[in-house]
């Protein structure tokens, strides 16, 4: 397979023109040609999760699909979490909870959590134990992840009242 | 169906990727070309018609284990389908893919194989049907010609007073079954078996019907001694590789242990309307 292929690539609501080879990870392409390196590149077959991102609003494994499959879907990276500025409830909890040692896990952990939370607002603690495991985290022991995502539905719950 | 037929062995049909990428990734798996299905909204769907739920190979598995009508009709395959990997990859991983991939500790092939499933397969020459104890041929190996794409599975719905069960072992949450267990139980007024689908996965290249079990428990109740005789006739029934890592004696107590927790749960979830 050789050559590369023009596709335009929505990312955070911007669209990309990018030259790539059809074998290119969308992981890659994200981090390589569209300097987006929140995306962090882990195991490469979808254990660990640090590539989660979102495709059309559901996390993905962003080395487990090739770029060029996703012309015409909307994608969301960490990137676009806090853009304005400030922290979603999330990010805050982490922060608040010692959720991330070393934070490589932790933008696909936001990921995941973004689309779960939005459809699960009340979770238990097993049911977010559940979830996390698709994200592996080699600082934390998970315990604090567990409680920084628990305080944050609480939060987005109280926010959501308001 | 024409990218399929001009390259035939040289193409893959790549649906969601959660399988077929990683072998790639590690260059287990090399095609020349691949042809995306993504795309084809077309297969993904749940249709319930007389009797049959007919589900679109595209359907992710995350659909599969919360669509009301999976729920409803086919209880068992939707409790399976939400043991897949992980969350995320159940937003991506597809009932068709997972099927024509045939892992042998996977649960889909599983579940399509006790419950008698249709597998239905198109290509630029036409349909061909084949039943799912035949489709799997061995370990990732199954009945589907190169130019043919699998496009959708045909399960017959689950009565609603069926009890049923799905169990498994694995090492770490959302790894492959060391051995699992998928049981769909029907009793006769007396509180007899009236019929029994037996299916058990992981312990051999392709998923089974254990058809002497399921025999040995019609016409009888269910009480503790019969479930304790049918599961150590599954776990003797079953013929597993032995390697260092997994001792077949340890495969045979997994058995056992799931047999037993599933005929028990069957039973509870007898006559349950939902």
């Amino acid at each position: 397979m050789s050559g590369t292929k023009q596709i335009f690539l929505t990312v955070n609501g911007e669209t990309h023109e990018v030259s790539v080879p059809p074998r290119k990870l969308l992981v890659d392409v994200l981090r390589d040609d569209l300097h987006l390196t929140g995306t962090h590149t882990g195991c490469e077959h979808g254990v660990c999760g640090a590539c989660t991102i979102l495709v059309d609003g559901q996390p993905a494994r962003a080395c487990l699909s090739y770029a060029v499959q996703m012309e015409g879907h909307e994608l969301r990276t960490i990137e676009a979490m806090a853009a304005d500025g400030e922290l979603k409830p999330l990010q805050r909890a982490l922060h608040e909870e010692h959720g991330l040692q070393c934070g490589f896990c932790t933008a696909g952990i936001v990921m995941t959590f973004e689309a779960y939370l939005r459809d699960n607002p009340e979770p238990t603690e097993d049911e977010v134990r559940d979830v996390l495991s698709g994200n592996l985290c080699r600082c934390t022991g998970y315990q604090n992840i567990v409680s920084a995502v628990l305080k944050a539905a609480s939060e987005m719950r109280e926010e959501a009242q308001v | 169906m024409a990218l399929m037929a001009r390259f035939g062995t040289e193409a893959k049909p790549i649906s969601g990727g959660q399988s077929l990428t990683p072998m790639m990734n590690m260059r287990i798996a090399r095609p020349a070309h691949l042809v995306d299905l993504n795309d084809l909204l077309e297969l993904d769907f749940i249709r319930v018609a007389d009797g049959v739920v007919e589900i679109g190979a595209m359907t992710r598995h995350a659909r599969v284990a919360s669509a009301p009508e999976v729920v409803r009709e086919l209880p068992l395959l939707a409790e399976a389908a939400n043991t897949i990997g992980h969350y995320a990859i159940r937003q991506r991983g597809t009932l068709g893919g997972s099927l024509v991939h045939a892992d042998p500790a996977a649960q889909l092939p599983l579940i399509a194989v006790t419950l008698g499933a249709e597998i239905v397969l198109k290509s630029v020459r036409g349909l061909r049907i084949v039943a799912a104890q035949d489709f799997f041929l061995s370990i990732m190996t199954v009945d589907i010609a190169e130019d043919e794409i699998l496009t959708s599975v045909r399960f017959p719905a689950m009565g609603r007073s069926t009890g049923w069960a799905f169990d498994l072992v694995s090492r770490r949450r959302g790894d492959f079954a060391m051995a699992s267990v998928a049981l769909a139980l029907d009793m006769d007024d007396a509180g007899r078996v009236s019929s029994l689908r037996f299916g058990i996965g992981g312990v051999s290249p392709v998923p089974a019907r254990l058809e002497v079990v399921e025999q040995a428990a019609f016409g009888h109740q269910l009480q503790a001694g019969m479930i304790a005789a049918l599961a150590a006739q599954a776990s003797a029934e079953i013929d597993p590789e032995d390697t260092p890592q997994l001792p077949a004696t340890y495969l045979r107590e997994l058995v056992d242990l799931l047999s037993r927790r599933s005929l028990k749960k069957a039973t509870e979830t007898l006559g349950e309307t939902v």
